[in-house]
């Protein structure tokens, strides 16, 4: 047969670059494919920790990203009121010497005037330092309405996270479930993870409202009502331990379940019984007297009475063996027959008691306990943002870590593993700092754990000293700041007005922000002849729709033209075998006037004269954000990197060395440091783990501690509440403050259940789609083909109360605001849930899409159903997040759906619509428009005319 | 028309796992990414109000309802099956369309294409994208131009899709070769092709979900009656045991 000649050869580059994707917060190795210094293809790195190879649909679609023509080009100065879209381009050093006058004013005078806040920042271990060089106590990230309630409900139980800061033990786990995990973080190791379990046939569940994604190929769906997920954690422990279903031995050695609670009515009543030297202890059952909690040979009596005091385990079976907890209780809220969750109940405990496994890995304990081997239970979970973004988010993250815990599977062979730099008890992470003093830093991080009520951010006359009013009494343990109260807050004035808002990739005006459209007025309005927030500046790679609200944009480079490191001080790359970290480096030249963000932070800095940043001749210490990732120091040897430190052998601690970043930049753009493998499990407690997280500078000494299934720092804002210490929180907060404080984890219905007594019954959700999750910008050629409408999913049971047809529009309304969109039917749902994509929707004239794009036209956001406030009780302005961390409790809304006919809706397009943004000036060109041909043209060319190439 | 060759000794092609797809469209681009650098496939209004542009390979997902149990959804990924019986070849009035005598890839050799859509009609499973602006119809190579590259490190000699799927849903390999892993996997989990009834008989196959519900583990005796005992009974029992 006479087959044509097939290229086979193909060459796709002439370079292959490494560096890391920053599509979202996986931050996979990439191999960039240069073609005459231009992009011609990206895949993944295969020998990088976190991807192997793979990448997703937003990774192979980067080349889109450099290319889009939404990129902004050059400094500009708002010159029309503010949401005009009226710039003026201007050089770097207008811009800069701009921004130094506007800021150091404020710095000398009122540092606070200053807010820092940053989006999807991934290196908030510089922007955090340089804010607190300022001195303003306004800095966070975006973690406040992201999932802050995943880290600390973590971190307070576990001394560690879901997120992406553990994972399961994907080679040796036997069931995995999953609550109310979408395609979100850690993406591509969970999508790898399970397909190690789909490979090996192992059980994969998935509670989730929604069943999409990982939840579709789940072996079992328990599509539960949203914000009930802790109800029904809670009912699985009641039913483990009424079944006697519980680890007893871990219990005792791994967990606060065997310390004494104080029983005497008090000041002390629900903290720790303490000894001589203020150490709590336990009661040994060998002797039946006091011993200490760390030592060694001790045999902890879980079930002691000691002088009128009972143990934590004691208190944790009388609450959770209560009736109220019964699956047959339970099940009416929770949307899940009691038969279903007393099966589940079984399936965890067969799994981790029947079929538990054991390492043949001898090891050592914190106390000198020798260990033969490595017993674990398969069991292991992921939670994310389902549970997190929810006003018992907090609690009920507590509940799943507790869950983990009595099944004796967390940090063990099958279970949930930490990676370092966790795990990392409380007392090992800084409290906040927020004292400000003109011209001078703070004399520590913003962010931290509160222990006490001492530690809140407060100013002395009992207000909030932050303008989220992170870690006050409306919010105690907000680890991660509160960025969606900002502009509230800012605009009303409460707890005061500020001056300079700056915010970098943070689309405050559109989908990042509660209650958009109210946002947008809060921009715009003003006092007088100034506006109510006087100046904006912000920093962004794209023109998104938050450019037009700013008076100074800094325009910042695309990712694969800066450099970067994801640092064992922030965010890293680590697995539970290895710390990681990594860099990223310009593969490619920007052909703009942008420069990296965290450059012109850094030159910020030095012409402000902050320390760190400046020589002792006040010229500037750092040339580049390069210059600092490889030559500043955070404390003596540690720096951002890790790897190649010193004379370039020297792993975590050493000197800076010149060639850093070019030996990362050899090494596949990241480093490994490997725990050794008597140290693989069992971390918190096992002396090798401690040793080597030492030697790597992880910490300064070891660090061993017991699980906190009782948690002192929640007791103490308990009895704040009650009425006892010196400082307390305002009358209208305690009792909220009793209820979600505490010790143990509890549920309580999300604050939004509260709208369903107004009309307002049907629960409304949101997801990101794996192909756009957390990537900035679907204006992305590719992945809006592939995503570029959204559609309300109702599911059956509202679809056909109400007669729904295909092509009708729902008209949906909440407390705070009416939305009508077009809708699908969707039978794999909860039937009182109704949810969309996320931010598929954009406002018109953004991101460079032509106006009558389906994003800007039938594309719609939930948020302007959603108020950042709670409703006005007794004119107290409130957020609506949760009482303790101020996650924002995005999935608590509640609504109302009404159909609206496709006749009665002719005009076919989303509501509320917004005037069109104006097009800033930006790169354009981008992907290539090949206008269609008519194929007689292409049959003339090639039969009629000669035809180039043919043999 | 065209004709197909007698028999293939080799077949190579896809196995897709139905039961493992979570998705998440990272095959689409990956094949977007890699075809468009090679054979070109354009878009058109890329952002403008309307785009469209030539996907070899695309994600889409059903719902399925099930008779006394939740309704499920399955994501179904769906490129050129490359079959035996192909009827994309024989429709083919050119000769463009063709099926390769020595691996069975179904290729289209752009320089005889027309344009005229044939063989996209005749395609049951809708595999066939006319790229508007070449005029010439695209497809599914198999990434012909990577499985025999030696451009490419040997690891790397797989398609872009397969190369990418961070869930490990799609593999590669020899259908026609009883003992090769894809075959294998064909009969470990019931590997099924796509519209049989059309006669067409598809190299690819793909692999069912498994059986979806609750599990069969027996349920859990209370230890015993805490209402009669109350908790300090529980306690004994439970404590008596360590």
């Amino acid at each position: 047969m006479n087959q044509p000649r097939v290229e086979t050869q193909r060459e796709v580059g002439d370079e292959v670059r490494q560096t890391t994707c920053y599509m979202c917060a996986c931050r996979c190795g990439i191999n960039v494919h240069l073609k005459s210094g231009k992009v011609a293809y990206i895949d993944g790195n295969r020998d990088h920790p976190i991807n192997k190879g793979v990448l997703c649909a937003k990774g192979a679609s980067g080349i889109m990203q450099v290319t889009a023509p939404s990129r902004l080009t050059a400094p500009l100065r708002r010159v029309g009121p503010r949401g005009s879209g009226a710039f003026e381009v201007i050089t770097w050093e207008e811009a800069l010497s701009t921004a130094v006058a506007w800021m150091k004013p404020l710095r000398e005078i009122a540092p606070e005037k200053l807010a820092f806040f940053t989006g999807r920042d991934q290196s908030q271990s510089l922007t955090g330092w340089w804010a607190q060089n300022f001195g303003t106590p306004n800095y966070a990230a975006h973690g406040g309405f992201c999932s802050v309630n995943m880290a600390a409900g973590g971190i307070y139980t576990i001394g560690g996270a879901f997120w992406e800061f553990g994972q399961p033990d994907w080679e040796r786990t036997k069931l995995f479930v999953m609550f109310g995990v979408a395609e979100d973080h850690d993406s591509n190791p969970i999508k790898i993870g399970i397909g190690k379990l789909k490979a090996r046939g192992a059980r994969v569940i998935s509670v989730n409202p929604v069943r999409t994604g990982y939840s579709a190929v789940a072996d079992d769906w328990i599509g539960i009502t949203p914000g009930t997920d802790g109800l029904l954690i809670l009912s699985l422990i009641h039913c483990l331990l009424e079944a006697g279903k519980v680890d007893l031995e871990y219990l005792a050695q791994w967990t606060n379940a065997p310390l004494l609670v104080t029983e005497a009515e008090g000041a002390e009543k629900g903290l720790f019984v303490k000894n001589a030297e203020s150490q709590p202890f336990v009661i040994d059952k060998t002797t039946g007297h006091p011993a200490p909690w760390d030592g060694k040979g001790v045999q902890p009596d879980l079930g002691a009475e000691w002088q009128g005091n009972r143990t934590v385990f004691r208190h944790m079976v009388e609450e959770y063996l209560k009736p109220e907890y019964a699956p047959e209780a339970v099940a009416p809220r929770c949307g899940v027959a009691a038969g279903r969750i007393r099966a589940l109940a079984a399936e965890l405990a067969e799994v981790a008691f029947d079929h538990a496994i054991t390492l043949d890995q001898p090891w050592t304990d914190f106390r000198g306990n020798s260990h033969k081997d490595m017993p674990g239970r398969p069991v292991s979970f992921h939670a994310m943002r389902g549970i997190s973004a929810h006003s018992n988010g907090f609690q009920t993250a507590r509940a799943l870590h507790l869950l983990q815990i009595i099944l004796g599977s967390l940090e063990t062979p099958g279970g949930y593993r930490l990676k370092p730099p966790y795990p990392k008890p409380i007392e090992a992470h800084p409290t906040p700092h927020f004292v400000t003093t003109p011209g001078k830093p703070l004399t520590g991080p913003h962010l931290g754990y509160v222990r006490s009520p001492d530690d809140l951010c407060l100013l002395p006359d009992g207000s909030p000293a932050r303008i989220d009013k992170a870690f006050s009494w409306e919010n105690p343990f907000s680890a991660h700041g509160m960025m969606h109260m900002v502009i509230p807050n800012a605009h009303a004035g409460d707890p005061y007005r500020i001056d300079t808002l700056f915010l970098y990739m943070a689309n405050m005006s559109w989908n990042s922000s509660m209650n958009s459209a109210r946002v947008m007025e809060m921009l715009t309005e003003k006092d007088g002849d100034d506006y109510v927030i006087p100046r904006i500046i912000y920093s962004d790679a794209y023109a998104s729709e938050m450019v037009a609200y700013a008076d100074l944009i800094l325009p910042d480079t695309t990712y694969l033209e800066r450099h970067d490191c994801i640092s064992l001080l922030d965010r890293p790359i680590s697995e539970p075998d290895a710390a990681g970290d990594a860099i990223r480096w310009p593969v490619l030249e920007p052909d703009r006037e942008v420069r990296c963000f965290q450059s012109v932070l850094l030159d910020l800095g030095a012409r402000l004269g902050l320390p760190g940043m400046v020589n002792e001749d006040g010229t500037a210490k750092f040339k580049d954000y390069a210059d600092y990732i490889v030559n500043h120091q955070r404390r003596p040897g540690v720096g951002p990197l890790m790897g190649f430190r010193g004379n370039g052998e020297a792993e975590g601690r050493g000197a800076p060395n010149p060639d850093q970043m070019q030996r990362y930049i050899e090494n596949g753009a990241f480093y490994q440091a490997h725990v050794p493998v008597e140290a693989s499990f069992y971390k918190p407690w096992n002396a090798a783990y401690q040793d080597w997280a030492v030697r790597l500078g992880l910490y300064e000494t070891p660090q061993p501690y017991l699980f906190n299934i009782w948690s002192e720092p929640l007791r103490r804002f308990q009895l704040a509440a009650e009425g006892f210490g010196p400082r307390q929180p305002p009358d209208h907060l305690r009792d909220r403050l009793k209820q979600a404080m505490h010790p143990l984890p509890i549920w309580y219905a999300p604050f939004g259940d509260e709208d369903a007594a107004f009309g307002y019954q049907v629960h409304a959700l949101t997801q990101r789609p794996m192909d756009q999750y957390h990537s900035w910008g679907s204006q992305n050629a590719w992945l809006r083909q592939i995503k570029g409408h959204n559609y309300l999913y109702l599911p059956t049971k509202i679809w056909v109360a109400q007669g729904f047809a295909e092509g009708d529009w729902a008209r949906v309304s909440s407390r705070a605001g009416t939305i009508v969109v077009p809708v699908a039917h969707m039978a794999a749902l909860n039937e009182n849930t109704i949810w969309t994509w996320n931010a598929i929707g954009k406002r018109k004239g953004a991101w460079a899409l032509d106006e009558g794009a389906p994003e800007a036209t039938t594309g719609f956001l939930l948020n302007h159903l959603i108020s950042e406030l709670l409703p006005d009780r007794d004119g107290v302005r409130l957020s609506n997040s949760d009482p303790v961390t101020g996650q924002a409790a995005w999935f608590d809304q509640r609504v109302r759906v009404e159909r609206v006919a496709a006749k009665d809706h002719p005009r076919g397009t989303s509501e509320p619509m917004f005037e069109k943004l104006p097009d800033p000036p930006r790169a354009g060109g981008g992907r290539h428009n090949s206008s269609a041909k008519n194929w007689i043209q292409n049959y003339r060319r090639k039969f009629v005319s000669p035809v180039e190439g043919m043999e | 028309m065209t004709a197909l060759p007698q028999a293939t000794q080799t077949k190579l092609g896809l196995v897709i796992d139905l039961d493992t797809c979570v998705g998440c469209q990272a095959c689409v681009t990956a094949c977007k990414g890699w075809n468009d650098a090679g054979i070109g496939l354009s878009d058109q209004n890329p952002y403008g109000a309307d785009p469209s542009g030539t996907f070899l390979n695309r994600v889409h997902s059903y719902q399925v309802a099930i008779p006394d149990a939740p309704a499920q959804v399955v994501t179904f990924p769906r490129s050129c099956l490359h079959c035996d019986n192909a009827p994309c070849v024989t429709v083919c009035p050119t000769g463009a369309s063709y099926k390769r005598a020595e691996d069975g890839i179904v290729l289209v050799n752009e320089d005889a294409c027309i344009g005229c859509g044939l063989c996209a009609w005749a395609c049951p499973y809708g595999a066939r994208e006319m790229d508007e602006a070449q005029g010439v119809m695209k497809k599914c190579t198999l990434c012909v131009d990577r499985i025999y590259n030696e451009t490419l490190a040997e690891e790397d000699r797989e398609p872009a899709c397969v190369r990418t799927c961070p869930t490990n849903a799609r593999h590669f390999g020899d259908l026609a070769d009883p003992d090769s892993a894809v075959s294998r996997l064909v009969a470990e989990r019931g590997g099924y092709d796509l519209m049989p009834d059309m006669g067409t008989k598809p190299t690819n196959k793909y692999l069912p979900p498994r059986k979806k519900g609750p599990g069969t583990a027996s349920p859990l005796a209370p230890l015993l009656d805490v209402k009669a005992t109350g908790i300090a009974g529980w306690l004994d029992r439970m404590l008596g045991k360590i």
